[in-house]
């Protein structure tokens, strides 16, 4: 009996590290969105401190939000490449 | 007997099988995202089917395993093809009607290796391939997801604690559509290639094709379409079970579990791994539950999977054994075990009308006891 355990092990360090990758980018763009919505809602009512209690601007936040969602597409896009390929 | 008409028979009754392989898996997919609510039933169906179709085109790694490396082509016959099939399918159906997601990859592989050796003795199944290519993959596939599916909700939720509510609980939420789809298009890809293989085996044995040879276009496109057609009717009662009576799961479990699942399906799938899509999602949907908090994990339908993922390899193998044993007699004994499958599986689809599941009811189960969240969810 063959075991290929190289294999196996290829196969548990890219689901975990894709998987969890996948799920941390899309939980930092949510983080950087959040920035967004409260800097957006700052501006409706004018008060002062909008995206502060995150510690990143509006716009950075937007910035984080594009750069992780981003990294999750592409994460999620080459599996689906190597799989058809 | 005329081969080409057992030749039929099987390819048939393959399509059958694949035909409740999706509607048995159809909860892999959607049950956490028609239970939270981010897609309505029918809509996540009619998405799981279509993506089944589409994975089935995918790739034919998992199809060339099935039909090279498992029994020894040339001592089986598509009469105990034919009986390995009734055994997966009877299996498929009961355990469908108790709402228990068991594997319908170890009850094709049981059905298969039960009348295997019932008609070419024990020398024709190749274990060693069934314990690296099947048993190996079965173990560690869903105590991998359920890891990694604990570690990412774990992580999802702590990292979103100081996000804006409405902005996390709708971002999760599409999330989790994107992946769901993710796990529909992976169970295409990997389940229907069970089905695949067992044609292009049939055909194998038969003559039809040289040993070796991978699925014709007609049998990839059947097998996707069989499968799709069951994924769309949705098995309502296994969606119900791994929805609702596992965890009671929120949208960042959702989208973990999801992720987790398709993470593990598709690498295994591009590795050759026969894997079990069932065990994969179960096993994710209880480690996203443990990363929210332990104390929400219904333990105790664990107990009642792991009994029924115990049974299924050899009560399959049973069955599997029983049919092929009467169908190799000859024509008379395939019609037998033909007709005795059919009455069999009306009198488990006339007992579920008693406790019907539908895409209406799906979600009324009460809940499990509440317990306090960590943080915003």
């Amino acid at each position: 009996m063959n075991i290929n355990w190289g294999a196996l092990l290829v196969v548990a360090f890219v689901s975990f590290g894709s998987a969890v990758g996948v799920v941390v980018l899309v939980s930092l763009a949510l983080l950087g969105l959040s920035a967004r919505a409260n800097g957006t809602a700052v501006g409706d009512t004018g008060v002062a401190g909008g995206g502060s209690r995150l510690g990143m601007s509006s716009t950075a936040g937007t910035l984080v939000a594009g750069l992780c969602l981003l990294g999750a597409v592409a994460i999620a896009g080459y599996g689906l490449y190597i799989i058809i390929n | 007997m005329d081969l080409s008409v057992i030749v039929i028979a099987v390819v048939m009754t393959a399509l059958v099988f694949d035909f409740t392989n999706g509607f048995h898996d159809t909860a892999n997919a959607m049950a956490t995202s028609i239970a939270t609510g981010a897609l309505r039933p029918k809509v996540a169906v009619t998405i799981a089917g279509v993506l089944n179709l589409v994975g089935a085109f995918l790739s034919v790694e998992v199809a060339k395993t099935i039909s090279s490396g498992l029994v020894d082509d040339t001592q089986v016959t598509p009469a105990v093809i034919f009986g390995g099939l009734i055994g997966a399918i009877l299996w498929n159906m009961l355990t469908w009607l108790f709402g228990l997601p068991s594997s319908s990859s170890h009850a094709l592989f049981g059905g298969l290796i039960g009348a295997t050796w019932v008609a070419a003795g024990a020398d024709a199944i190749k274990f060693g391939a069934v314990v690296t290519k099947i048993l190996l993959p079965a173990v560690v596939s869903p105590i991998l997801a359920g890891l990694i599916a604990l570690a990412a909700t774990y992580l999802a939720y702590r990292i979103t604690a100081r996000g804006e509510d409405g902005t996390v609980k709708k971002g999760f939420k599409y999330g989790q559509i994107v992946s769901a789809s993710m796990v529909a298009l992976a169970h295409g890809t990997n389940d229907a290639q069970k089905t695949m293989g067992i044609i292009t085996l049939t055909l194998i044995t038969a003559g039809a094709l040289p040993t070796g040879s991978g699925p014709p276009f007609w049998v990839v496109l059947s097998a996707g379409l069989a499968i799709a057609l069951g994924t769309y009717l949705g098995g309502w009662r296994i969606i119900q079970t791994l929805g609702k009576r596992v965890s009671e799961i929120q949208t960042p479990q959702g989208f973990a579990a999801e992720t987790a699942s398709a993470a593990v399906i598709l690498a295994s799938s591009h590795g050759g791994f026969a894997l079990s899509t069932t065990q994969v999602a179960t096993g994710s949907i209880f480690g996203a539950g443990a990363g929210r908090r332990l104390a929400s994990v219904q333990w105790g339908v664990a107990g009642q999977m792991a009994l029924a993922w115990l049974l299924t390899l050899p009560a399959a193998a049973i069955v599997g054994a029983l049919a092929a044993w009467v169908a190799s007699s000859g024509t008379f004994g395939t019609i037998v075990v033909a007709v005795v499958a059919i009455a069999l599986i009306a009198g488990i689809y006339l007992a579920s009308k008693r406790t019907p599941v539908t895409a209406d009811n799906v979600n009324d189960v009460p809940a499990p006891p509440a317990t306090p969240l960590p943080v915003n969810a």
